[in-house]
């Protein structure tokens, strides 16, 4: 009974947000959205990298700053897809109350929203990474790749970026304003604090913590020595720790963080019960 | 350990805190105070009330939307805030005067998302589905994108979201706001044609028509700022003012006649006069028929003529009346103005 609740509760929100999110009236958005804009992120990247470096992309260092940004695509996405749903059903479309009502794990239910942005940003992120293996001088050798790796962690990834997701949903639940962008806002504010585009050493002393607390940071190390290897020199934060220890980090962090949101989550979830916030609409 | 019981609650209290600015400090809003009801299986209960009445508040209590500050509330057997998930399966609610629903799925898209998170099998669900939509009058609309529905096609499709998942206990806030006479004469038969085919569907409903809660409802509870006033049929609260007789007569000229000359006469228990064109129209409750007779001589004396009279039987809004001292429409206008 429990199951068959919660499997019933993700597999129509995936399918609903699904309709929703495909739901592009105008394709011309959605080749914007979901192509140019990556792409065009990435290549000012390439742009700035190669001003810096004076043309240097032949440095291992260089896939390592691409990859990272063109995963990192996913935090944002993956966050904003599971926090979004709350705005969308309680302001939008008006539904939210009668999700709340009906017999289903609400927490579930914004995971399975949350699909339909992981898949299109699964799109944005391999629309990236193509891009930059066809154009812009990304090298990765196939041969090498450690495919293991690479999946176990970016499922991992992907569930924690979820479990965030439900955080923000939860703080979302409780603001009274329509307050959409938490999650691309969240993405943006730990982009620095990840070791995305630089390592984390080239923060000041006292910001670093905030970086080692990040599940991010690992996630992405691993991504990228699973498909480039190791890039010690440039990226010395975690040259000292096998992947193994990494994954053990991602793994440890990611169980706490989801243990956090879903306290959180089940705390703004009461308050805006005590409020009565969940039927709570802005006027525009 | 099924209790007879659909609704029981017990000193329901909810105060909501509005927030302060830096004019006014935080103050409290009593929306619901000591509501202790009790709705049997197969009742349809109406909950009638003015713009602010609380109806909405108790509503979202009892749905598991807001937790009570006071007092319990149990809905088909299980406490709505510290069991919600014994509630939920078992309850429905529509709200009407309001267009939610997704726009870009279809009507029986968006009909069938609903009854597949209430675990209904799919074909079933494609089943009802159809037939509701055919009661309603929205069948030949199924296919149709909600968001190119008219606000009132789309109340009904809400509404049929209310009923498809055939709960036990169902909750109508509002259903025929904002509908035209004809749909709401549909919705009303609607709601009687699915109480009368299961005994024991319940069905909580709010209104501020008084005609649709004396039409509907098997009892009443009129509730203002956010007291429950009286509970009973509608037949047993009208019958308490039966003993007064309640005429209307329409006059002209007014020739200077007032209110408080009618109330001065001793059998006049209450007294509403109101202008318009040609004259006056007089609502008086008198303690006996024959008192008529020295309403008339009073009249005489004016030189006032009458132009029409007729006697009639209480209705609910002479119960709101009796029991507030003014009529819904002037406690509404209250409300705004305070
Ligand atoms: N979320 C809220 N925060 C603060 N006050 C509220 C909130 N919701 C309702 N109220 C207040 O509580 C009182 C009862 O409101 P409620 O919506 O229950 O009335 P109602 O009987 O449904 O009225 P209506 O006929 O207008 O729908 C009102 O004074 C309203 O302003
Ligand atoms: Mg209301």
């Amino acid at each position: 009974m429990q199951t068959s609740t919660s499997w019933r509760s993700f597999r129509m929100a995936a399918w609903l947000g699904w309709l929703i999110e495909s739901n592009w009236t105008d394709p011309f958005l959605f080749a914007v959205y979901s192509i140019v804009k990556p792409i065009s992120g990435a290549a000012i990247l390439v742009i700035m990298y190669g001003i810096i470096s004076q043309g240097n992309y032949e440095s291992a260092l260089f896939p390592y700053i691409y990859l990272g940004n063109a995963f990192y695509i996913y935090v944002g996405a993956v966050m904003t897809g599971v926090s979004w749903a709350v705005v969308d059903d309680r302001e939008h479309y008006r539904t939210l109350k009668y999700m709340y009502i009906a017999p289903i794990h609400i927490p579930i239910y914004l995971l399975g929203r949350g699909v339909a942005r992981f898949i299109t940003g699964s799109i944005a992120v391999l629309i990236t990474l193509l891009a930059g293996i066809l154009f812009l001088n990304v090298r990765i050798n196939f041969a090498e790749v450690d495919w293991l790796l690479f999946f176990t962690t970016l499922i991992v990834g992907v569930v924690m970026l979820a479990m965030l997701g439900l955080l923000l949903a939860g703080v979302t639940l409780t603001l009274a304003r329509h307050e959409g962008f938490i999650g691309e806002a969240t993405a943006g504010a730990l982009y620095i604090f990840s070791g995305a585009v630089f390592p984390l050493d080239i923060l000041p002393e006292w910001m670093r913590p905030i970086g080692y607390f990040m599940p991010t940071t690992y996630w992405l190390e691993l991504l990228r020595r699973s498909l480039v290897g190791n890039v010690a020199q440039a990226f010395p934060t975690l040259a000292n720790f096998s992947n193994l220890q990494i994954l053990g980090m991602l793994v440890g962090l990611s169980i706490f963080f989801g243990a956090v949101s879903i306290f959180i989550f089940r705390w703004c979830d009461f308050i805006a019960r005590e409020k009565g916030l969940i039927d709570r609409t802005t006027n525009y | 350990m099924s209790s007879l019981l659909a609704i029981e609650t017990k000193d329901l209290g909810r105060i909501y805190k509005l927030r302060g600015n830096k004019k006014e400090p935080r103050k409290e809003l009593v929306a619901l105070q000591d509501v202790n009801l009790t709705v049997e299986r197969g009742e349809l209960f109406g909950l009638l009330g003015p713009n602010g009445a609380g109806k909405t508040t108790l509503i979202k209590v009892l749905t598991t939307l807001l937790s009570p500050t006071s007092g319990w509330a149990r809905v088909a057997g299980a406490d709505v805030s510290t069991d919600p998930d014994a509630v939920r399966p078992k309850i429905n609610m529509v709200s009407g005067g309001e267009s939610s629903g997704y726009g870009l799925l279809t009507v029986r898209e968006n009909l069938w998302m609903f009854s597949q998170f209430y675990g209904v099998p799919s074909k079933e669900a494609n089943e009802r589905i159809v037939a509701l939509l055919e009661m309603v009058g929205l069948k030949d609309r199924m296919n149709t994108k909600s968001a190119e529905l008219s606000t009132g096609l789309r109340q009904k499709m809400n509404i049929v979201r209310g009923f498809l998942t055939d709960p036990e206990v169902l909750f109508l806030d509002e259903p025929t706001l904002g509908l035209d006479v004809g749909a709401m004469r549909d919705v009303r038969r609607f709601i009687l044609d699915w109480l009368k085919a299961d005994q024991e569907r319940t069905l909580l409903l709010t209104t501020h028509y008084m005609a649709e809660a004396e039409e509907l409802c098997d009892r009443v509870a009129i509730i203002n700022k956010g007291k429950v006033l009286a509970c009973d049929k509608p037949s047993v609260l009208k019958q308490r003012l039966q003993k007064d007789a309640l005429f209307e007569i329409e006059v002209s000229p007014l020739n200077g006649l007032t209110q408080q000359m009618l109330l001065d006469q001793p059998e006049v228990t209450k007294a509403a006069v109101q202008e318009i064109e040609t004259g006056a129209k007089l609502s008086l409750s008198l303690v006996e028929e024959s008192a008529l007779a020295r309403v008339i001589n009073l009249f005489t004396q004016k030189d006032v003529k009458v132009m029409s009279l007729s006697k009639r039987e209480p209705t609910l809004e002479d119960v709101f009346v009796d029991l507030v001292g003014r009529s819904m429409a002037e406690e509404e206008s209250n409300e705004r103005s305070e």
